[in-house]
């Protein structure tokens, strides 16, 4: 093949029997509108291109004309998933320029939410593992406990996906009564499932054959395509935002940073899987030391940040996410705000990780990595 | 030749009556050969009606009841507005499909297009004549069942190969040929095991294979050869899974890979065919199941006379569909249980583990044969 389509750079000496497969933006297993590109040798991909865009919404730009309130209702619609992760993002950025501070409740109820977040996110990851494996059934399992985590967020927040709910000194609205045991009995729920679930695909030897030794990312691999979360401490570098680089009351906990050390699928199935768990312990730490009294939010005061540029980064289901805010007046209107993602660097690595296997694992793989198209277009 | 042999008592009761019945035609055109030829051909009607509507009438409850059981291994109810749980819900589904539009697309040859649905109903609708649903409730009672069996099972790979080649998309060819690698391999591991009932029945009519289980239920031939059976029940259910194309070994549709495999580009009637030949699959699959290892419409007797006078009261048929359901049911639960191999581990399966397990399987049978008779 003399004339190769965009993207791709392999140049081998045979290639009578390559072909071109579409993977999306219509895919099942893309998870969401995105397209790869395969160049194909029968099964083995040998390279691939991805393809972003398809369903960009600039909201950067749509961010300098807003207020920075409406922007924290933006960062939902980035990774759905994580939404009351990504609120805090914006809500500590916020902080930092307004120079607020956080009363003890208010941090309280925000690293909960976080760990409900995170705990909700990486059960779809457990769905769409399983289910991308082919084991349908292991979708609605993850999505299972998941709508509970949904009730409660309805609960605290009034909306089940899209919560909105953090703002610069608190948060929207305190939590109801029922909050605390509520998340106490979810967890023991979690607890008994999480056993089963466990049982259904960790031990089972054939999500093992499929996914032990596939897409393995090495230590400096990982560094160099820039990952995080997860992804980058199942190939063995125990980075977490929540403990190199506290936010929030994270230093106040005592957790574990799950790493795995080959980079394989099954390792970051297992880091994520670990990941539920410490979560739990957080939590369960969380509803010991729940103040009951105190104010749920510092002192209300008009959203207007100073000339300067502030940065905050936490530590997202899927990994680093940061938010780099630039006030260029001072007012309610940002100059910039960037947003970086951690599923993009994420598809980045495909490419890289895909070589030589078959397109079946190429599936493994991306469910793996866990991205969520929205965030990596934004 | 394959010569059809109807020998229930309904082609014979026909048999009977066109010779009476042709007493009222006037008396030139009267003779022996029409009447052999009208009683032949009505009986070849009643025969294909009867296998039509025991494929075709099975499908709607199987999509209804996989659709029942996923549900539920899911924590879901499944269908549940149309009737009385959800009952209408399939007829409704299917009467959706028969309507729509049918279209092929652009570059697809049409010809091969349109055909492939039709091959793959071929090999169930031969295979569920040969087996025997009762005592006297058997199409085509040919002495050469298994054979026969094993020769039309290969038709299916042929519609999928041709439906997936004639699609003109590059995700249905893959679909295709790794349907078409499975398939012919997994073949050979079917074929053993219907050859080991073979050797320890002595026969290769199907009915002479079921009569042979009579007795109690340990005369059934997975019990009846202590360990072996078994193994062999479950080294048949292994591979009638694949041979199929049923989750977990449905890597020719892997919906997650390959969107559809090789019924991608298919709709309304020629997908409904594709969907309603796996169906039959199932029933003629789990018939023949049951007719090789659990006693086929033979009761379940335990051996105490009170009680198997009861069991005995029973029709042979409703025996036969309890079995047969209950091993539709037990696909069905291994489906929505285990998640699909890699297309080259399933290879790896049949030729590395299967076959070899499959070719001392039969050697101890013989083995078990020589010494024990």
């Amino acid at each position: 093949m003399s004339q190769l389509p965009p993207g791709f750079r392999i140049t081998r000496e045979t290639n009578t029997d390559e072909f071109f497969i579409n993977m999306g933006p219509q895919h099942p297993s893309t998870h969401g509108a995105l397209r790869l590109t395969l160049r194909m040798d029968g099964e083995t991909i040998i390279e691939l291109v991805p393809h972003f865009g398809y369903i960009h919404r600039g909201m950067e730009k749509q961010a300098e004309s807003m207020t920075y309130l409406q922007y924290i209702a933006l960062s939902d619609r980035q990774d759905y998933l994580t939404a009351i992760q990504n609120n805090l993002g914006v809500v500590i950025a916020l902080e930092k320029g307004m120079n607020v501070g956080v009363p003890e409740k208010a941090e309280y109820i925000r690293v909960m939410l976080q760990e409900l977040g995170r705990i909700a996110s990486h059960l779809v990851f457990f769905g769409c593992f399983g289910g991308d494996l082919g084991g349908q059934t292991c979708l609605l399992f993850g999505f299972k406990e998941r709508e509970m985590i949904h009730d409660i967020l309805e609960e605290v927040t009034g909306s089940r996906l899209t919560t909105n709910f953090f703002r610069p000194g608190g948060s929207r609205y305190d939590v109801p009564d029922t909050f605390i045991p509520r998340v106490k009995d979810f967890l023991d729920h979690l607890e008994d499932s999480m056993r089963d679930y466990e049982r259904f695909l960790s031990k089972n030897i054939i999500v093992q054959e499929r996914s032990i030794g596939i897409g393995v990312l090495s230590k400096e691999d990982a560094i160099a395509y820039g990952c995080s979360g997860p992804v980058l401490r199942a190939s063995g570098v125990e980075f977490d935002v929540r403990r190199a680089n506290p936010y929030s009351i994270y230093d106040q906990f005592d957790f574990d940073i799950p790493t795995a050390k080959n980079g394989d699928c099954y390792d970051r199935y297992n880091v994520r899987i670990a990941e539920i768990h410490e979560s739990m312990k957080i939590l369960r730490q969380c509803i010991d030391k729940f103040p009951k009294e105190g104010a749920w939010r510092s002192k209300e005061k008009p959203v207007r940040l100073p000339v300067g540029r502030y940065y905050s980064e936490i530590e997202t289901a899927k990994g680093l996410y940061a938010t780099y805010v630039v006030a260029a007046t001072t007012g309610d209107k940002p100059y910039r705000i960037h947003t970086r993602g951690p599923s993009f660097p994420h598809i980045g690595a495909l490419n890289k990780m895909c070589q030589g296997h078959k397109i079946s694992d190429l599936v493994t793989i991306m469910a793996t990595l866990d991205p969520v198209i929205p965030e990596i277009d934004r | 030749m394959f010569v059809p042999s109807i020998t229930n008592p309904i082609g014979d009761f026909v048999r009977d009556i066109v010779p009476r019945l042709a007493e009222y035609l006037p008396a030139s055109i009267q003779s022996d050969t029409l009447n052999s030829i009208v009683a032949f051909l009505v009986n070849a009607l009643i025969c294909v009606i009867a296998v039509c509507a025991v494929n075709i009438g099975s499908a709607p409850i199987l999509i209804y009841m996989e659709r029942k059981v996923c549900a539920h291994v899911q924590c879901r109810l499944g269908p549940m507005r149309l009737g009385w749980h959800g009952t209408i819900q399939t007829i409704a589904d299917v009467l959706k499909m028969l309507f729509k539009e049918v279209y092929a697309p652009s570059g697809a040859d049409k010809l091969m297009f349109y055909l492939a649905p039709l091959i793959v109903l071929i090999a169930p609708f031969i295979v569920c004549a040969l087996i025997p649903f009762g005592r006297n409730l058997v199409v085509a009672d040919v002495s050469m069942g298994i054979p026969l069996i094993i020769a039309v099972n290969g038709f299916g790979v042929l519609g999928i190969l041709l439906g997936g080649w004639s699609s003109n998309n590059k995700y249905s060819l893959l679909g295709a040929l790794r349907s078409g690698a499975q398939m012919i391999s997994y073949e050979i591991s079917f074929a053993m095991i219907l050859l080991f009932v073979v050797m320890i029945s002595g026969s290769t009519n199907l009915m002479s294979i079921t009569m042979g289980q009579e007795g109690t239920i340990l005369d059934w031939w997975i019990f009846k050869i202590p360990v072996l059976g078994f193994i062999a029940f479950i080294l048949f259910f292994i591979s009638s899974t694949a041979e199929m194309n049923r989750a977990p070994f449905d890597i020719a549709e892997a919906e997650q890979e390959l969107t559809g495999g090789y019924h991608t580009e298919y709709n309304g009637t020629p997908f409904a065919m594709f969907y309603l030949a796996e169906y039959i699959a199932l029933v003629t699959n789990s018939a023949l199941a049951v007719t090789c290892f659990l006693g086929g419409f033979l009761p379940p007797c335990i051996g105490i006379a009170a009680v198997d006078n009861y069991l005995n009261m029973v029709p042979g048929v409703i025996w036969f569909f309890a079995k047969v359901y209950f091993m539709i049911w037990c696909y069905m639960m291994v489906r929505w249980t285990f998640v699909r191999p890699r297309v080259d581990q399933l290879m790896d399966f049949e030729w590395k583990f299967l076959l070899p397990v499959n070719l001392v399987l039969l050697v101890a049978g013989a083995a078990y044969i020589v010494v024990f008779n």
